[in-house]
């Protein structure tokens, strides 16, 4: 039983990792220029944010909780940012970023208040809302005009390589970052009481809080957390294009995170996920994406592409979970 | 025709690891009441699922009036006349007691596509006042009591004629009132000619309903006797395959201590009217009264669960302001809840984090985690108590009931409380883990601390506590010392009933 057990975890674990793997060589046979080490350089680059998005995400989906601002606090994030250079004349990255930062720190507080202290019910409505009004305060604060010009010092995150040389163009600095940040999140679950409560408090709510956990100041710190990685984001999206956009708030970034975090293993019913999971997840995305525009698949085709890969992978959520009920059924008899 | 009704035959079904049924017989006639008991883990679950079309078994036979069965689906099983009322019942809360009746049996009008709704009340009203709760039964089924509700599930039974109900811990969740109108309806039922499979974990249960008697353990039949040859002694030792210890509640004598928790006056939402009660060291106090009699609502008002209106909370006589179970754990309050599965665990968590979660602060330095410390006290409480696992690292849903309990009460012990509030702490769980539960109960007495135990039953409160106090509709409505002549079960039932 046992043994059965930890064979089934195994392959549970292992699944995101094969079917990255299969639609690794897939694209290889593919298309001719996926395995360049360029390319892949690119696919990196490409994950990066979606990877910060997506581990503030999977923090919030721990706690049976959602995050539908994601992609909207990115865009507005980035867009007061671009206000303050283009309103107020700072150009320093030493002013900007931070205030790239603390918006979406403060967006992510709001969503952690919403739920707590106004006792609204579930979050996908209060962030649904939430990325309306972003959507709306990213185009109000820059007139709806995209803004160019940033110093190097704030592109720096999202366009900076680091050894280039030659015809090597450089491993980035925004994915040795996403690294970085990931390894933290993972030591923070893994190892700190925050990061017991987190799970706890997915798993069994009211069990957390007649446990005495204070529910409440876990659920902000985890939504400020998911504001401020989705910030971070926004940060390497405007250093990638050299553009703050405020259209790109109806991107769907939210789509691309949730999707991540699930086909990592993380599921919505809360107190399950992993960081590296969530890492294969964002990977599996990008890969697709990349592949899919090498082929010369127009958006048309990678949007359905990816839809299949959504629906697939919560289908595959659901039937892990009918298949661990299943197991606890058999063992509780 | 069969001599009877319902037959399985050297039934066996396998799960991966386990022999969940092993050449199981069981044999119901026509019209009796037929008990069945077993300790949890026992294969009662498997065999009701087996009857029910839930499970199919690997081999074995089921006859229904002689003819024989093979269910795959529910509905099978269903059309053959069995029908069973589950211990977790089946009822859609936001539909009206109606449409739960008639929830896969909706009655149309005359060649036409619509419901019949007016029929269906009809029909619905007569058979819950049949079963005697004259309710409206276009009231939706969630605000209505555990009784009504167990009644809807067998208002559908007979509604579908069947020949046989199973009911799976019927009287589990009921109240005494509602627990003794069970029992009436049962009678009912068998004198209109339905035979019934009465799973129960209560011995006087079986006593006072049954005709005979099966008893299983580790999914075999062990005996099956008319209930006049049976006693608690030998249901009990083929349950638990060993002779009992006859002294099934082992209260300890010990002179109490000072006081430890004075409450005065609460009052909170309608459920708690004026309660003062006193609690003291190395005493444990039961709370005996009806289900809904105000007991739980008390008792979280005291650990900060549910708001407090008015009223007074002293421990140690220092005035406490308890807001939430947070203030509640700091002031070294424990509350093992009722509702284990709900409120007191984790499941998808492992054994070690459950049991370190009210004392998270004592098992991290403020930040980290402090695992190997977590891990060491885990181990030790699962040695104390005899926790039946594969290892600390185990999901708290892959034990059994009983073993799930001791985890909760675990994860209490380790916050040091000075006062332990223990709601309903062996419901569900078998005959051996009960006693274990009342030994647990035993030594944190011993060493001084206060101990709550609201329960529903009567005998585990006259055998265990020190001083009982009844309360119903909210009210306290008696207090009875054990030394006292009057205690027992006729005075706290008359205080909890209110009748003379």
């Amino acid at each position: 039983m046992n043994k059965k057990n930890s064979l089934s975890k195994g392959v549970n674990r292992m699944g995101p990792c094969i079917a990255l793997a299969v639609i690794f060589v897939v694209l290889s046979l593919a298309a001719d220029s996926f395995l360049t080490v360029n390319n892949l350089l690119n696919v990196l680059r490409q994950a990066t944010v979606n990877g910060f998005i997506s581990v503030g995400m999977l923090l919030v989906l721990i706690t049976a909780g959602i995050d539908i601002s994601v992609g909207a606090t990115a865009a507005a994030s980035m867009c007061i940012m671009a206000m303050m250079m283009r309103s107020f004349q700072i150009s320093h990255p030493a002013v900007l970023i931070p205030v790239c930062l603390a918006a979406g720190l403060v967006v992510g507080l709001c969503n952690g208040l919403l739920l707590t202290k106004l006792r609204l019910p579930h979050p996908f409505v209060s962030t649904m809302g939430m990325k309306s009004i972003l959507s709306g305060v990213a185009l109000l604060v820059v007139q709806t005009q995209p803004v160019t010009g940033f110093s190097e010092g704030v592109l720096w995150l999202g366009k900076a390589s680091i050894f280039s040389v030659g015809n090597f163009s450089g491993i980035p600095v925004g994915f040795v970052s996403l690294i970085a940040v990931y390894i933290l999140i993972h030591i923070m679950l893994t190892k700190t009481s925050f990061g017991k409560q987190i799970y706890c408090i997915g798993g069994n709510a009211e069990a957390a809080r007649m446990s005495g956990i204070n529910s409440h100041r876990v659920l902000i710190i985890v939504y400020t957390l998911c504001g401020f990685m989705s910030a971070i984001a926004g940060l390497v999206i405007v250093g990638r294009g050299g553009t703050a956009n405020p259209t790109s708030a109806q991107s769907p970034y939210d789509v691309d995170a949730i999707a991540a975090c699930v086909i990592g293993g993380a599921s919505f019913n809360g107190g399950k996920g992993t960081v590296w999971g969530t890492l294969i997840g964002v990977m599996v995305i990008s890969v697709l994406r990349n592949g899919l525009v090498l082929m010369n698949a127009t958006s048309d085709v990678q949007y359905i592409v990816i839809g299949f890969v959504i629906i697939l992978s919560v289908l595959i959520d659901v039937v892990r979970t009918r298949l661990e009920e299943r197991a606890k059924i058999r063992s509780s008899n | 025709m069969s001599e009877y009704i319902l037959e399985l035959k050297n039934v066996t079904k396998k799960f991966p690891g386990v022999v969940a049924l092993r050449n199981m017989s069981i044999q119901l006639r026509p019209g009796e009441v037929h008990g069945l008991i077993g300790e949890n883990g026992a294969g009662k679950s498997t065999l009701i699922k087996v009857l029910t079309g839930i499970h199919a078994p690997e081999e074995g036979e089921i006859y229904v009036e002689g003819k024989p069965y093979r269910f795959s689906t529910p509905t099978e099983s269903r059309e053959a006349g069995i029908a069973c009322v589950y211990q977790e019942l089946n009822i859609v809360k936001m539909l009206s007691v109606t449409d739960n009746i008639f929830i896969n049996k909706a009655i149309n009008r005359p060649k036409s596509i619509f419901l019949d709704s007016a029929q269906m009340d009809k029909t619905a009203h007569e058979v819950m006042t049949r079963l005697g709760h004259d309710v409206d039964v276009r009231k939706l089924c969630g605000v209505m009591g555990m009784g009504v509700q167990q009644m809807v599930e067998i208002a559908r039974a007979i509604l579908i004629d069947a020949k046989v109900i199973i009911m799976d811990e019927p009287t589990s969740s009921l109240g005494e009132k509602e627990a003794a109108q069970l029992m009436h309806v049962v009678r009912e039922l068998k004198e209109s000619g339905v035979t019934i499979l009465f799973v129960s974990h209560k011995l006087e249960e079986l006593y006072e309903i049954c005709d005979r008697v099966t008893v299983m353990r580790d999914g075999e039949h062990i005996l099956t006797d008319d209930i006049e040859n049976l006693d608690n002694d030998k249901i009990i030792t083929a349950m638990v395959g060993r002779t009992f210890d006859k002294n099934m509640y082992p209260h300890v004598d010990m002179a109490r201590g000072e006081e430890a928790l004075r409450v005065e006056h609460l009052e909170s939402q309608g459920a708690v009217h004026d309660v003062s009660f006193k609690a003291y060291k190395g005493e444990i106090l039961g709370f005996a009264g009806l289900v809904g009699a105000g007991r739980t609502e008390t008792m979280r008002v005291v650990f900060g669960a549910a708001a407090c209106e008015k009223g007074e909370i002293y421990k140690d006589e220092q005035r406490l302001s308890i807001k939430s179970p947070r203030d509640a754990i700091k002031n070294r309050i424990a509350f093992l809840t009722e509702d284990r599965k709900g409120q007191g665990l984790v499941l998808s968590q492992s054994i070690d984090i459950n049991m370190v979660l009210a004392s998270m602060k004592k098992f991290s330095n403020g930040f980290w985690y402090n695992k190997s410390l977590a891990e060491k006290r885990a181990k030790e409480n699962i040695n104390d108590m005899k926790i039946k696992t594969a290892g600390i690292h185990e999901a708290a849903s892959q034990l059994s009931g009983g073993n799930q309990q001791k985890v909760v009460i675990g994860k209490w012990i380790n916050t040091d409380a000075d006062i332990f509030i223990f709601d309903e702490p062996t419901r569900g769980i078998d005959v051996g883990a009960k006693v274990e539960v009342y030994h647990l109960m035993n030594r944190l007495k011993q060493k001084g601390k206060c101990i709550i135990m609201v329960s529903s039953e009567l005998p585990e409160i006259l055998g265990m506590s020190d001083r009982v106090i009844v309360m119903r509709e909210g009210r306290i409505t008696g207090e009875f010392n054990a030394s006292e002549s009057f205690f027992n079960q006729d005075s706290i039932m008359k205080a909890a009933w209110g009748k003379e």
